[in-house]
């Protein structure tokens, strides 16, 4: 044990000088991080080491689960099986009623002269955990680089919008969801048509809509779509409802709170939606039902 | 003087001052490296935000215990693995692990004389203050503060404190009792 080590033996440097050279180390690295996004490529050669490891202690979890789905009793597998029979007959006639309806709309921007819209492919990806950093709301997802995802794809799942790929590793890749504090998502109100953009409030799961007039055609209940002017979120896929609304005289603008209509916290599947095509030379309109007719066709 | 350490501990109890084998550096990596593993398995929902970080209770152990054994290039590291591993900011965990090592090797004379209270009260102000290193770096960098709760992991951290002592020198302690001639 080395309580008393003999004073006239070197010991290295002091105490305080490796701290301090430890510190403006660590500040370097920050700053770098913070300021500059300068260590992509370092990250990405510490997550090559760190990904065996994770995949490794989340191994017993994950052997329990499979346990437990072993497990799982006859009526329930029977009752899921019908349930799914009968939303696939739904989704069927849905799917044939967007291919009618995709072509006509083919042909109808054909006819107005207006730029097609490009096909989007979109990977399946599952949700494998969420990130333990209290301050950011992300998750990671089984889908990197090697799969073909890149950073700022954006994420959805069957019921809305959840998020987009902020960091891509070699075989998993970082979702910031829409309720984090600096996620943007350009939204349309599916009855006024009035554009804007959420941004996400960050500690309580649910959306911002700033910058609208206190007289704005908004009201509560209304399903906010995304509107596609960005080009990175196909359009008409649902973002958020509205839940209260705050008019006040006294500030230029209303305080709209919003509640996800994705399950941003509930672990799932989700797709990745590949890399929108860039922006078109004249202006697109949105459309909605065109948009559906495409999310169905997958 | 005080040599109450040189007798063994009464009924076999752990006391922070029996005596032990000497350890290995093999022993002290592979500590480490199950505090790693323990830290980044994952955990649903709620429970993943309040998971008390391991690695630096395990830090804190052989620092206060075997100064001379752990540097601070293992607990930097760790801390760069653990930066990748959250998706915080490069660094962050880092820094945190720079300030516990160095609070932990300044108080480590005193934290062995004392007793399992009062060394959870040290090692939950350590714990505290490397989160609050952290949370000063995020709020810097424009984050909100994210609740009471982000405290919690170092209660835990803390009451866990003897828990991981006592797994820690399980294989440490002496097979036969040296007091037996």
């Amino acid at each position: 044990m080395e309580y008393s080590p003999p004073p006239f033996f070197k010991r290295g440097p002091s105490l305080f000088t490796r701290f301090t050279f430890f510190s403006i180390l660590s500040v370097v690295l920050l700053v770098a991080d913070a300021r500059l996004n300068y260590l992509t490529l370092l990250r990405q050669s510490v997550a090559a080491v760190v990904y065996p490891l994770q995949r490794l202690s989340s191994m017993p979890g994950a052997l329990v689960a499979r346990v437990g789905d072993f497990f799982t009793t006859q009526s329930q597998l029977q009752r899921d099986n019908e349930q799914l029979r009968r939303q696939e007959l739904l989704h069927t006639g849905a799917l044939q009623m967007g291919k009618s309806l995709e072509s006509e709309n083919q042909h109808l921007r054909q006819l107005l002269g207006l730029r097609e819209r490009l096909p989007r492919a979109f990977t399946a990806a599952e949700i494998l955990y969420s990130n333990r950093d209290p301050f950011t709301r992300r998750v990671v997802v089984d889908k990197g680089f090697q799969h073909g995802v890149k950073a700022g794809q954006a994420v959805v799942d069957e019921t809305g919008v959840v998020g987009q790929v902020t960091r891509v590793f070699p075989w998993v890749s970082e979702v910031t969801l829409v309720t984090d504090k600096e996620q943007a998502v350009p939204v349309q109100s599916v009855r006024s048509g009035l554009r804007g953009i959420t941004f996400g409030v960050g500690y309580d799961g649910t959306l911002n809509l700033p910058f609208m007039p206190v007289n704005a055609d908004i009201q509560n209940g209304d399903l906010l779509v995304t509107s596609g002017i960005d080009g990175t979120y196909p359009p008409g896929l649902p973002v958020a409802v509205v839940s209260n609304i705050e008019r006040n005289a006294a500030y230029p603008f209303a305080r709209i709170t919003c509640t996800p209509s994705a399950g941003v916290t509930s672990f799932s599947q989700v797709l990745i939606v590949s890399a929108a095509d860039p922006l078109p030379a004249n202006p697109v309109t949105d459309e909605e039902s065109g948009a559906r007719g495409r999310k169905a066709k997958k | 003087m005080n040599i109450d350490w040189l007798r063994a501990p009464p009924g076999g109890r752990a006391s922070p001052q029996e005596i032990l084998l000497p350890v290995k550096t093999r022993y002290i990596a592979l500590t480490l490296i199950s505090a790693l593993v323990l830290d980044l398995c994952a955990l649903p929902g709620m429970l993943q935000q309040i998971r008390p970080d391991f690695i630096a209770l395990t830090l804190i152990y052989w620092v206060v215990y075997h100064p001379r054994r752990v540097g601070f290039l293992p607990a930097w590291s760790l801390g760069l693995l653990m930066d990748v591993a959250d998706g915080s900011l490069f660094g962050q965990h880092a820094l945190a692990y720079a300030v516990l090592m160095y609070l932990a090797i300044l108080l480590h004379r005193r934290i062995v004389m004392f007793g399992m209270r009062q060394q959870i009260a040290h090692v939950l102000a350590i714990l505290i203050s490397s989160q609050l290193i952290m949370l000063g770096v995020r709020l810097m960098a424009g984050a909100d503060f994210p609740g009471a709760l982000y405290f919690v992991p170092s209660l835990l951290g803390a009451a866990l404190w003897p828990l991981l002592f006592n797994v820690i020198r399980v294989p440490l302690r002496p097979r036969s009792d040296p007091d037996a001639v």
